[in-house]
């Protein structure tokens, strides 16, 4: 019973943390004024880096870098063409998304002569301290687990894997950057009072970039999750999780923290539909779940969601709005 | 052009000023160069009078190690033993497919394919275009009462039939008593592999229980591994021992996750052992390579025949793998057992049912 309960929770964790680690980028660009509906590219963009990193060097740190690397490449892209360009934002995610795509399922034939999957890799081996406690079963593919920590099993490997620890240290990072320093002041202001911001000598167009940047890093260390705990690149593997991350940042209010606590939520409700016999709960209704409590979170009907002021407005120095 | 047209326009109604559209429409046609790019068309070389053959592949086109190289080894295969010439079409994801089948219709093709149930609706219009042409689409989906144009064949596949026999070996190899099944999305095509495994299973082991998930119910549910290795980790966590998918991709996170933990997968479409050699009991195979040659083979002898084509055991169009890699699993007894319900099926004495 307890096994399974702590199997509950830990498969709660995993589904949560791309979602989680993507609402977070989602609210470094948003709380700048940029909204990004690239983070679905971004995603795709960071597990195919980090696949193809892992495969060329042998190392899922090295993997998790070039995928990271790969975010922001996406990220840069974005910040080019709204704050450079200062284009409409909406469209330039759309069309990264579709880039990404196509991009991606392009390499996957040029470098691995496959229009479905990469090779498999074998990516970071669990803590040896899990093992300690489990028994075998720490090892992929070793007997069942016997240890006295067996039933904590699921727990113990999320513990253990280094980009766990890395996501959730980052986003505690995000939320102490966000509201505690000055850097975050000044991002907060491009979102909410550009000419302000202006006002007060500091480049608008830079800290919106900065912004942008940062959620390259976080949505290609989603994408890098996805890679990681799959072992391998898929073709459009990111799977709309960018669309249920930008649900989970409004509904958190534009707050990493609370963004997270809502991707928790989406992951329960996920886990959920996976563990009650098919039928109970139609798969639809799980499906428009997130969606759902976002009109909510937006119609103000759980607490009041408003976004930062001037979300989607490129800054113009000439109008000074 | 027609369709960057069509997207501009499109775009110009988002945008808000002159500059922003520009911009806007120079991503855009970049995109869809990126796009048409990796959705490539390509011509076989003609070498004197031989049978030209159009073909349209599903969404991941060549290289998908499954349903579309399947369809493209029955074409080579043709090349080689028939002496046809051929040209094929990769649509990208979006709705481009009429248009390429039009495209061959329109061309020199005789025959033209369409590889994929997605093509159902899209083949019956240009059928009905094209009265002079002949076609074929795999995973045709039939509706009671629908009138087939006489110049188009429906292949179908019975996999419930081949997936009653996958169904029976997992209760027969399981030693918890409890199966899974994991499909894609969630659609009648599906269900038949579902309905098909779930009778297999009860018809072993009576008191087995089988657990059942989907994956989706958009078209992303056939792409979708994380999902497909937490479903499959949810299963094993309510006492799986073996899980069969049906679901693309989303199936390779299903290996995954029995790989993770030391339980059994069932392959789907082709033989999908190499995934996971340690952990794959069997795949349900379905001989797609096999129907696009026959229909090719019929197209030029001048026999083909309108209507709908339904394959299962008894014409070999779906089957289960057996070999010496799967034979640690699938015992002597088993095999026996297993081939008696193959009897049954062929004979006529059992019937599965395609629907829950």
């Amino acid at each position: 019973m307890i096994g399974l309960a702590t199997a509950f929770v830990a498969q709660v964790l995993r589904i949560s943390v791309p979602y989680a680690l993507a609402a977070t980028g989602g609210a470094f660009s948003e709380r700048g004024g940029v909204i990004n509906i690239g983070l679905e590219g971004i995603i795709l963009a960071g597990a195919f880096g980090t696949a193809a990193g892992t495969l060329a060097t042998g190392s899922p740190w090295l993997g998790v870098l070039f995928g990271v690397g790969a975010g922001i490449l996406i990220a840069a892209l974005h910040a080019a063409i709204t704050v450079g360009a200062k284009a409409d934002q909406i469209l330039s995610g759309l069309a990264l998304n579709l880039l990404v795509l196509g991009g991606t399922r392009g390499l996957l034939r040029l470098l691995y002569d496959s229009s479905s999957n990469s090779p498999r890799f074998e990516g970071f081996a669990p803590l040896a301290y899990v093992a300690r406690f489990t028994g075998d079963a720490a090892v992929p593919g070793g007997a069942a687990a016997t240890g006295p920590g067996a039933p904590f099993e699921g727990l113990l490997l999320l513990v253990g894997h280094p980009l766990f620890l890395l996501g959730a240290g980052g986003i505690i990072l995000a939320q102490v950057l966000l509201f505690g320093t000055g850097f975050g002041l000044s991002l907060r202001a491009a979102g909410d009072g550009p000419r302000a911001l202006d006002g007060a000598g500091i480049s608008v167009s830079r800290v919106r970039a900065a912004g942008v940047l940062l959620s390259g890093v976080f949505g290609g260390a989603a994408g890098a999750w996805l890679a990681l705990e799959q072992h391998m690149f898929t073709d459009g593997m990111s799977g709309g999780r960018g669309y249920i991350a930008l649900a989970a940042m409004i509904v958190g209010k534009w707050r990493p923290l609370a963004g997270a606590t809502a991707c928790l939520l989406f992951g329960a409700a996920e886990a959920l539909q996976m563990r009650v016999p098919s039928g109970v709960i139609p798969t639809q209704f799980l499906q428009m779940l997130p969606y759902v409590v976002t009109i909510l979170a937006l119609a103000g009907w759980i607490g009041r969601s408003t976004a930062p002021a001037r979300l989607g407005e490129p800054y113009d120095r000439e109008e000074g709005r | 052009m027609v369709r960057g047209g069509r997207v501009s326009g499109w775009a110009t109604g988002w945008a808000t000023g002159w500059r922003t559209g520009w911009v806007a429409c120079a991503a855009v046609f970049l995109v869809i160069g990126v796009l048409t790019g990796g959705g490539c068309t390509k011509k076989e070389a003609a070498k004197g009078d031989t049978y030209p053959v159009g073909l349209v592949f599903d969404v991941g086109g060549i290289g998908d190690k499954s349903f579309n190289d399947a369809a493209y080894a029955g074409l080579l295969r043709a090349r080689d033993q028939l002496g046809i010439r051929f040209e094929y079409f990769e649509p990208g994801e979006g709705t481009d497919r009429e248009a390429a089948l039009r495209l061959l219709a329109s061309g020199s093709s005789k025959i033209i394919l369409g590889v994929g149930f997605l093509f159902t609706d899209d083949i019956e219009t240009v059928a009905r275009e094209y009265p002079e042409k002949l076609f074929a689409c795999v995973d045709y989906t039939w509706t009671e009462g629908k009138q087939v144009p006489a110049n188009l064949v429906g292949l179908k596949f019975r996999e419930e039939e081949g997936s009653f026999l996958v169904g029976a070996i997992a209760g027969l190899v399981s030693q918890s008593g409890t199966v899974g099944f994991v499909g894609g999305m969630d659609i009648p095509l599906i269900h038949k592999f579902e309905a098909g495994y779930h009778a297999g299973v009860l018809s072993v082991r009576p008191d087995a229980k089988v657990i059942i998930s989907y994956a989706g119910v958009t078209g992303d549910a056939f792409k979708n591994p994380a999902k497909g290795k937490e479903l499959a980790l949810a299963q094993i966590d309510a006492g799986a021992d073996v899980i069969f998918h049906a679901s693309g991709s989303t199936g390779l996170g299903v290996f995954e996750a029995v790989r993770a933990r030391n339980k059994l997968a069932i392959g789907v479409d082709s033989d999908q052992s190499a995934v996971a050699p340690d952990h794959c009991l069997t795949s349900m195979v379905k001989q797609v390579d096999v129907a696009v040659f026959d229909a090719i083979s019929r197209a030029r002898d001048g026999t083909f025949a309108g209507g709908i084509l339904s394959e299962g055991l008894k014409e070999g169009g779906v089957d289960y793998v057996f070999n010496e890699g799967n034979a640690r699993w699938i015992t002597p007894p088993i095999r026996a057992r297993v081939e008696a319900l193959r009897k049954e099926i062929v004979e006529g004495r059992v019937t599965v049912s395609s629907g829950r």
